[in-house]
């Protein structure tokens, strides 16, 4: 018979012991290392570092083996540690003008100052599965690097601004941006917070809401620009120095893309930029990230907001997958006395309907 | 196993298996039957991603055969790397004869373009088609979108059109301008430049269009009539970059803007590679 729970202490030891054993998997295998997720997993655990907004790629790793391979899971181990740190200071705003890029393309030109550079990527692969990976093989070799490494690269937006035909940003208002790890979100949102909302959003969900908005809901004719992946200088500027100091280089996905304006009747017809920045090398977010922007400017700019991706409440109320999968998964929790009420509400209301059912059919036969 | 020769360890000729040409051989079929209309297929994941040309490389798996001579061009070049991609795909999984002369080729699969050079009896132009639905700006409701091409009803299309000329004197859509077919069928020419929509009237070859992602394949028999969307009082305009090419010279085909400085330099060459080649020899 099954009885109401109680010894849930039992219950719990009994079940982190059983979860710790899973995760091992078998014991004749070596246990992988954060290390090893580090080097070869990275694109999972640059994922795990952007959702957990937390840019260390050993303490993500380490979340990585801890959640089994659960992205999410260990998104929210790194955030539950992030809050723990102290915070000295705000670096300096990146100038992913001057990243050392990796990789750098643009599809609204065949080629450019800078070229395209292809970098590490599966974009041209055929996805044939590679049956040679299952048996440990010794490393791949590189491609010798360019001697003289890559240029300068100009921002491809740059040129389109310089002719006029890019919508202008606002400048710099001076104003620190707001800060949605410690103050709560208030609608309607700035750029800048909602930028911030949509680095450390769930993959998965901006990646249907950009998808939707090429599929006609949201009407974005997007282009990309430019995506450039690769590594920056983090610079801090200690009040006591009164210069700024770099603290080390993080690898970044920087997308733009360039979608239509209609115009107005202040703005001439133009392009206007969508914006993407993810830590760690993730284009398909970067990307998504730059069509959801562009899709939330609809108010400012005048148009008509009718899609999903247009509603800023909508998407950054719904985009962080730590929220999402605490509120989807606590209906795992007990709920028996909500469920109580809602029991005894159903009984009488069907005995009311009953009786009214009852009531009807003998007026109908009198 | 037929002429299915056993091409690319483990995987059928042109890597679909013959019961999945013959699908989609069936909708092709259909779909010259009732030119501009969109049929339903049964997209196959292939082993490129979508978005990247899978409807396109569907149809070419379907209708290549061992002697066919295949060419594969993405923005008109066929250097770009997405061409060299799926140009080396059925290489592989087909063993055809591959070239990047448009006279010579006997499949030409595409990606945004039409070759200049005229297409001739014979000759198949596949093209890779993200969103087969010409209404979907419009409507993005499939089932409604279907009602209105059953009526035959493109006024959202037109009005569309008016709302542009009314608001800036001209057509909004600079490419994927959309076409009618035979006088009946609304139909998306894919995202070719307006200046490629003419080639579509007439055409010697027969064209086929083919979206992966959306489950869609659409063609337009030789000789078709396709005319681009407009009104009497302003006719469809194509545009060309008023720049000659810079290797070959050529006035009057379509360019690529190359930025050649970050101080406003630019450069104008031919988009279609072949064509520039053949100008310059």
């Amino acid at each position: 018979m099954y009885v109401a729970v109680k010894g849930g202490d039992a219950a719990i030891e009994a079940a982190h012991r059983w979860l710790a054993h899973e995760r091992r998997g078998d014991p004749a295998l070596p246990e992988i290392t954060a290390l090893q997720l580090r080097e070869q997993m990275t694109l999972a655990v640059d994922r795990v570092m952007a959702e957990g907004s937390c840019l260390d790629r050993d303490l993500a790793a380490l979340a990585l083996k801890q959640s089994r391979g659960d992205a999410v899971e260990a998104a929210f181990l790194l955030r539950a540690y992030r809050n723990t740190l102290p915070r000295f200071m705000a670096a300096e705003p990146l100038d992913t003008g001057a990243m050392q890029a990796r990789r750098r393309i643009s599809a609204t030109y065949k080629d450019l100052p800078g070229g395209q550079v292809l970098g590490p990527t599966f974009d041209y692969t055929h996805r044939l599965l590679d049956f040679t990976l299952a048996a440990e093989g010794a490393a791949p070799s590189v491609p010798e690097e360019d001697a003289e490494g890559t240029g300068p690269m100009p921002r491809v937006t740059g040129f389109l601004t310089g002719e006029g035909l890019m919508r202008a940003e606002a400048p710099d208002d001076g104003e620190a941006p707001p800060d949605l790890t410690r103050e709560p979100p208030s609608f309607p949102a700035s750029r800048p917070l909602r930028l911030q909302a949509l680095a450390r959003g769930d993959e998965g969900f901006l990646l249907g809401l950009g998808y939707s908005t090429q599929r006609g809901y949201g009407n974005a004719h997007p282009f990309v620009a430019e995506l450039r992946v690769g590594e920056v200088e983090v610079l801090v500027e200690p009040p006591e120095l009164g210069f700024a100091i770099s603290i080390g280089e993080i690898t970044v996905t920087e997308c733009q893309m360039a979608t239509q304006f209609a115009g107005s009747r202040e703005e001439p017809p133009q392009f206007t930029r969508g914006y993407g920045l993810v830590p760690g090398q993730n284009e398909r977010k970067a990307m998504a990230m730059a069509l959801v922007d562009r899709a939330l400017m609809a108010r400012e700019l005048g148009e008509e907001a009718t899609a999903p991706a247009q509603d800023e409440e909508f998407v950054l109320l719904h985009s962080d997958n730590v929220e999402a999968t605490g509120f989807i998964e606590h209906l795992k929790l007990p709920h028996h006395v909500d469920f109580q009420s809602e029991l005894e509400k159903l009984r009488s209301i069907r005995r009311r309907w009953e009786a009214e059912r009852v009531a009807a059919r003998k007026e109908a036969a009198e | 196993m037929s002429a299915a020769v056993q091409e690319a360890g483990g995987y059928n000729f042109a890597y679909l298996d013959e019961a999945t040409k013959r699908m989609i051989r069936r909708a092709i079929l259909k779909g010259l039957a009732i030119p501009g209309h969109q049929i339903p297929f049964g997209a196959r994941e292939m082993p490129l991603p979508y978005g990247w040309g899978t409807g396109g490389i569907q149809l070419t798996a379907s209708i290549l055969g061992p002697r066919d001579r295949l060419k594969v061009i993405d923005q008109g070049a066929d250097d770009t790397t997405n061409a060299v991609s799926i140009r080396r795909f059925f290489q592989r999984v087909a063993g055809v004869e591959v070239t990047t002369r448009t006279a010579e080729a006997t499949v030409i699969q595409t990606r945004h373009r039409i070759p200049e050079r005229h297409l001739t009896e014979g000759q198949v132009l596949v093209f890779q088609v993200p969103m087969p639905e010409p209404l979907f700006r419009l409507e993005p409701r499939l089932t409604e979108a279907r009602r209105l091409h059953a009526l035959g009803d493109y006024s959202l299309a037109q009005l569309r059109l008016y709302e542009d000329i009314a608001r800036q004197g001209e057509t909004g859509s600079s490419y994927n301008h959309p076409v009618m077919v035979n006088g009946r069928y609304l139909m998306s020419p894919s995202p070719i430049p307006g200046y490629d929509n003419p080639k579509l009237h007439r055409s010697a070859a027969i064209l086929l269009f083919g979206a992966g992602r959306e489950k869609k394949i659409y063609a337009v028999p030789p000789w078709t009539e396709v005319r681009s969307l407009d009104f009497d009082d302003h006719p469809f305009r194509p545009m060309l970059a008023a720049a000659p090419c810079a290797f070959c010279g050529s006035r009057d085909s379509y360019k690529d803007e190359i930025v050649s400085d970050d101080r406003g330099g630019r450069v104008f060459v031919c988009s279609d590679t072949d064509h520039c080649r053949e100008n310059q020899s």
